[in-house]
């Protein structure tokens, strides 16, 4: 679960830098593009980076799952009888998300590679014309909506994944866990501001 | 004082059980939450009902025999506090109050309230203890333990075993109690040689026994009597990576 999150949190730290390429303009934001489909092409061919990537990346999403579910059906073996009255004591919000933000995330992921790199359900959808796909998605209220749905989960779930993974890795003990946490929140608020920018940039009218 | 109480009521490990409402009368604010139900069970006795069944020996917060869901809280609403240190005070005149047992699968049901906790001796069997050499008591200040050890040592060993832990965690998790009881020896120099495998030996009763895994929801923390902090946990798992090949 860590490990899996770790690569995951720097993938998505990564595609929210390069995001906001689309306040500097179109070219740069596909230069970007093209500049990554060529990454190491004299080893690796044309694309070559970009499918390792994308092979790394879906293992990790798979494995990451799997370990979701796997504590999930954990935790209703281990209480087959539910309490009447149940009242959570502390039972943070980004603590309580961590499932169904999990599966909002997945969903969201499905339909991004379609509208943006697939591009079926994209009303652009052409190959490199990265800025004219965002612009023609988001462009498109309810698409728009999904996204920011998808990055307000995607905080919190930041936020707890990145205090537990540390747990598991034994890092915060005494003053420690207050940096930890800082850290996180601070991550988790940089990455949801960022992903939300380009959206309703896009709504506003800042980027046509 | 009255109260109506709503408590769970199991005859035996195979009843199914259910919910019952009991009115409580002459309930002094200073009683204990455990004095309370002893007022309860007079009652019952003089009725000729069956009282109700519920663990208990000090009742002063230092065995860790009580405990029980009071209001969907694990020892009741007060914090750092057992269920018979809790009192009636914190409850308002005329108040409904749910009672039920811990549930955990490794928890069974043996009466009413009462639980059966022998998981945790198991889990405590098969890691928590020191091997020393036997013979004459060892000097006072032969093995040098530093002040920030022996605090941090001290602070995992008050765990009392009760189990508010489990029966808070939301994935029905041990590990705060696990924790506790592996990094308390852990932390002191009679603790070393068994460190590593100590700390993989318990979480791995722990998972065989069929508690949950721990995500982090700090529940345990939340409720444990003696608020023992989530830090054990990290240290556990600090001693299982450290053991791992
Ligand atoms: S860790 Fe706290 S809640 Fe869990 S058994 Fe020990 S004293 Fe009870
Ligand atoms: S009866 Fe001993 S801790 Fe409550």
């Amino acid at each position: 679960m860590a490990v899996t999150g770790a690569v995951l949190l720097v993938f998505v730290v990564t595609h929210m830098l390069a995001n906001l390429k689309i306040f500097v303009g179109a070219t740069a934001l596909d230069g970007y593009g093209r500049w990554l489909h060529s990454l190491a092409e004299p080893a690796l061919g044309h694309d070559g980076f970009v499918w390792i990537a994308r092979v790394v990346l879906l293992l990790c999403v798979a494995l990451h799952i799997t370990a979701a579910v796997q504590l999930t059906r954990r935790a209703h073996r281990a209480r087959p009888f539910r309490y009447r009255h149940r009242r959570p004591v502390l039972g943070g919000y980004a603590a309580r998300t961590m499932r169904w933000g999990g599966v909002v995330i997945a969903l969201f992921v499905v339909y991004h590679v379609l509208d943006m790199t697939v591009g079926v359900l994209n009303p652009n959808g052409i190959a490199g014309q990265d800025y004219r796909d965002i612009t023609a998605s988001f462009g498109r209220w309810y698409a728009a909506a999904f996204t920011m749905i998808a990055v307000l989960a995607l905080g919190p779930h930041i936020r707890h994944g990145l205090c537990g993974a540390l747990r598991s890795l034994g890092v915060p003990i005494g003053r420690g866990r207050r940096v930890v946490d800082a850290v996180a929140i601070g991550v988790a608020v940089t990455v949801t501001a960022g992903f939300l920018s380009v959206p309703l940039a896009v709504l506003t009218g800042m980027v046509r | 004082m009255r109260f109506t109480l709503r408590i769970w009521r199991q005859r035996d490990r195979d009843d199914t059980g259910a919910m019952v409402s009991y009115p409580v009368d002459h309930v002094s604010p200073d009683m204990s939450f455990l004095e309370m139900l002893d007022v309860l069970n007079e009652e019952l006795v003089r009725r000729g009902e069956e009282p109700v069944a519920f663990d208990h020996d000090c009742r002063e917060g230092i065995c860790g025999a009580c405990g029980m869901m009071i209001n969907g809280m694990a020892h009741g609403p007060q914090r750092a506090t057992t269920a018979c240190q809790l009192s009636m005070r914190h409850f308002a005149d005329g108040d409904t109050i749910t009672v039920e047992p811990w549930r955990a699968r490794p928890f069974g049901v043996i009466k009413d309230l009462v639980v059966d906790r022998s998981a945790f001796d198991r889990i405590i069997a098969s890691g928590g203890y020191v091997s020393v050499p036997a013979g004459s008591a060892p000097d006072a200040h032969a093995l040098p333990v530093s002040t920030s050890s022996a605090e941090a040592s001290f602070e995992a060993a008050v765990c009392i075993g009760c189990g508010a832990c489990v029966a808070a965690c939301p994935n029905g998790s041990a590990m705060l109690f696990t924790a506790a009881k592996a990094t308390h020896l852990g932390l002191l120099p009679q603790g070393q040689p068994e460190r590593y495998v100590r700390a993989a030996e318990m979480v791995r009763t722990h998972d065989e026994l069929g508690f949950g895994g721990c995500t982090s929801m700090g529940e345990c923390t939340a409720v444990c009597p003696k608020s023992i902090p989530l830090d054990v946990i990290s240290r556990l798992n600090r001693d299982l990576l450290h053991g791992q090949p």
